[in-house]
């Protein structure tokens, strides 16, 4: 579709073109070309910087990130893989760092799994039946977009101590699972689809229970895997609520962990940095792979908000 | 068997699935939002809770420190709000041309930050921005010719620190937003332009703003709560809540430091309270001018 459009559209240019001179437009567009795609690497470039100068600085030792700061000379004499060796190395300071790894993996995965199937159900509802609670359903969705989590925060966390979750998984983890952005993308995926497949279903004798997981969730297998990749994204990098609710070190995730090694008695920068690095490396991986459902996933409550 | 019967049945299938959906609001969300509401109107101690009226709005009325942070919060949204909306635009068109070659190279690159968590690009903005000669911001003035800066230790250069951080890790993303708005618009309506002899200016002012306004509307509402509710990058920045004549201080920045630093949850739920009716009120406003109020929310 896209592309036929793109040719016709090409078509009239080029008799658009013809008309005038030919040759002046091909070297007006030529030089359009070059600055866009110019501004584009500038602007990839002044990204990337940081990350490559933290990149490099990670096979330095800590103390020269502070003497001769993010240096992004590629010195080989002073660079070698001392941090990272640390790292492996299984001493205790560093199977802490390994330990803040799993932890967040087990976080992210164990969130990613229960918001999904959790969403997936309650968008389900909202989109595949018309029973009297699904406009104030889909609106309370919406109303609960509308408030910024950082005001629900402390009268959270009072209860959350009540609850006796405070120090533990379920306590980050919970409130987080019902996510609207997440409903909301499911039902945006969901209402267009056909609900003559439900019909059908029921017509062969198969459940409701049936039908939601076995016919429907295959179809919708694509948003599945657009939330996965943003729900990881958002799980893994979470910051702010597990640094109120995580208390013992043996529970930390990897940003409150490495949050650590700052500390006002001299900083671990050794580990820091490598850490760091080794930190954005699962999600790359997951970015990697998932990329193209990305723009899907974030997009479907822009384009029709 | 009848009770399986009763819950398999076309009517009570969707209160189950929507069930999970309904306990989590009121647990999670009604709640605590109404916990601090009322908790605002209270002095919360460790032994003793006891209702004060309205004491600790008068209070915030009078706290130099909440103005400061009020202030910064929305200096922050608004600069945000100017850098994140008018550029990822410009650079979503571009890459919606046919000027821009290799477009997946650069969609990719430029969502990376996002990947990164605040605690990893705060450290490596801080590091940037530090105030010895061997910073990068440093070594770029001593290119210039100009003296170095203590970037982090004034409020200007400091907000700028704040900026390019913001800027780093969301103009990818509204970008990405705003390219999908362009990629929803029919082509026709270019080529007709294109027949009635239109400019390219015309083009975008009279068929792309009007046609991306729900897409531009979402944005500028995620980055004016975004940018009312900053406080893990200055929190990153000054690695701590505390920052030179409170330079760095957020709303939410001052919430946390009175509910947990402090432990005066009373106070600190009503800085919250006031933040959520600011967030609100600018949301409305920001709506009922862009006319959104009057259609359906479907």
């Amino acid at each position: 579709m896209v592309n036929t459009v793109n040719a016709q559209d090409a078509s009239t240019n080029n008799s658009n073109s013809a008309v005038k001179s030919e040759g002046g437009m091909k070297v007006k567009r030529s030089i359009g070309t070059f600055f866009a795609t110019g501004l584009f690497l500038v602007l990839s470039l002044i990204i990337v910087f940081p990350l490559v100068a933290g990149l490099i600085a990670s096979f330095r030792p800590g103390r020269e990130l502070i003497r001769r700061g993010l240096s992004i000379s590629f010195d080989f004499s002073t660079m070698n893989l001392n941090n990272y060796n640390y790292l492996f190395s299984g001493r205790p300071d560093a199977m802490k760092y390994w330990m803040w790894f799993k932890n967040s993996m087990l976080l992210t995965v164990t969130t990613v799994i229960l918001t999904l199937i959790i969403c997936y159900f309650v968008a389900y509802a909202i989109s595949m039946y018309e029973f009297k609670l699904q406009r104030v359903i889909f609106v309370l969705v919406i109303a609960t977009m509308m408030v910024p989590f950082e005001i629900l925060m402390l009268p959270l966390y009072k209860e959350i101590i009540a609850l006796h979750l405070i120090d533990s998984m379920w306590g980050v983890m919970l409130p987080g699972l019902c996510a609207p952005s997440t409903i909301f993308f499911f039902h945006q995926y969901m209402k267009s689809l056909p609900k003559e497949l439900l019909d059908a279903g029921r017509i062969d004798g198969a459940n409701e229970y049936f039908i939601a997981v076995k016919i429907m969730m295959p179809i919708v297998k694509p948003a599945f895997s657009a939330m996965a990749i943003l729900c990881a994204m958002g799980s893994w990098n979470n910051m702010l609520w597990p640094l109120m609710v995580f208390r013992s070190a043996s529970k930390f995730t990897l940003t409150i962990g490495l949050n650590t090694l700052l500390t006002p008695y001299g900083n671990n920068y050794d580990m820091l940095i490598a850490g760091s690095m080794m930190a954005i490396v699962p999600i790359l991986i997951l970015f990697l792979i998932f990329q193209k459902y990305i723009v899907d996933g974030m997009t479907a409550g822009a384009v029709k908000g | 068997m009848k009770v399986k019967k009763f819950l398999c049945s076309e009517k009570t299938a969707p209160y189950v699935f929507a069930l999970p959906f309904l306990i989590s609001f009121v647990i999670f969300w009604i709640y605590p939002l109404i916990s601090a509401i009322i908790m605002s109107f209270q002095d919360i101690g460790a032994v003793s809770t006891k209702f004060i009226g309205a004491k600790n709005y008068l209070k915030l009325l009078k706290d130099g420190v909440f103005h400061i942070a009020v202030l910064n919060s929305f200096e922050y949204m608004l600069l945000t709000c100017v850098l994140l909306i008018p550029f990822p635009l410009l650079y979503a068109v571009l890459m919606d041309s046919r000027l821009v070659k290799a477009k997946g190279v650069w969609k990719a690159v430029l969502y990376i930050p996002a990947l990164t968590s605040v605690v990893i690009s705060g450290t490596l903005f801080r590091l940037m921005f530090s105030e010895y000669k061997t910073g990068q911001l440093n070594i770029l003035m001593t290119m210039l010719n100009m003296p170095t800066i203590k970037w982090l230790k004034v409020k200007w250069t400091s907000e700028i620190a704040l900026l390019l951080l913001c800027c780093w890790r969301w103009t990818g993303v509204n970008m990405l937003y705003f390219l999908s708005g362009l990629k929803s618009i029919d082509k026709s309506l270019y080529e007709s332009a294109d027949i009635d002899g239109a400019t390219t200016w015309q083009k975008f002012k009279f068929i792309t703003i009007p046609l991306i306004k729900p897409t531009s509307i979402y944005v500028l509402t995620i980055t004016i709560y975004a940018g009312l509710s900053m406080f893990l990058e200055s929190f990153m920045l000054w690695s701590g809540n505390s920052s030179p004549n409170n330079i760095g201080l957020t709303i939410v920045g001052y919430l946390y430091k009175r509910g947990i630093e402090k432990n005066d949850m009373g106070y600190a739920c009503a800085v919250g309270v006031v933040l959520m009716v600011i967030g609100l009120t600018i949301n409305f406003i920001q709506l009922f001018f862009n006319g959104t109020l009057k259609k359906e929310e479907d």
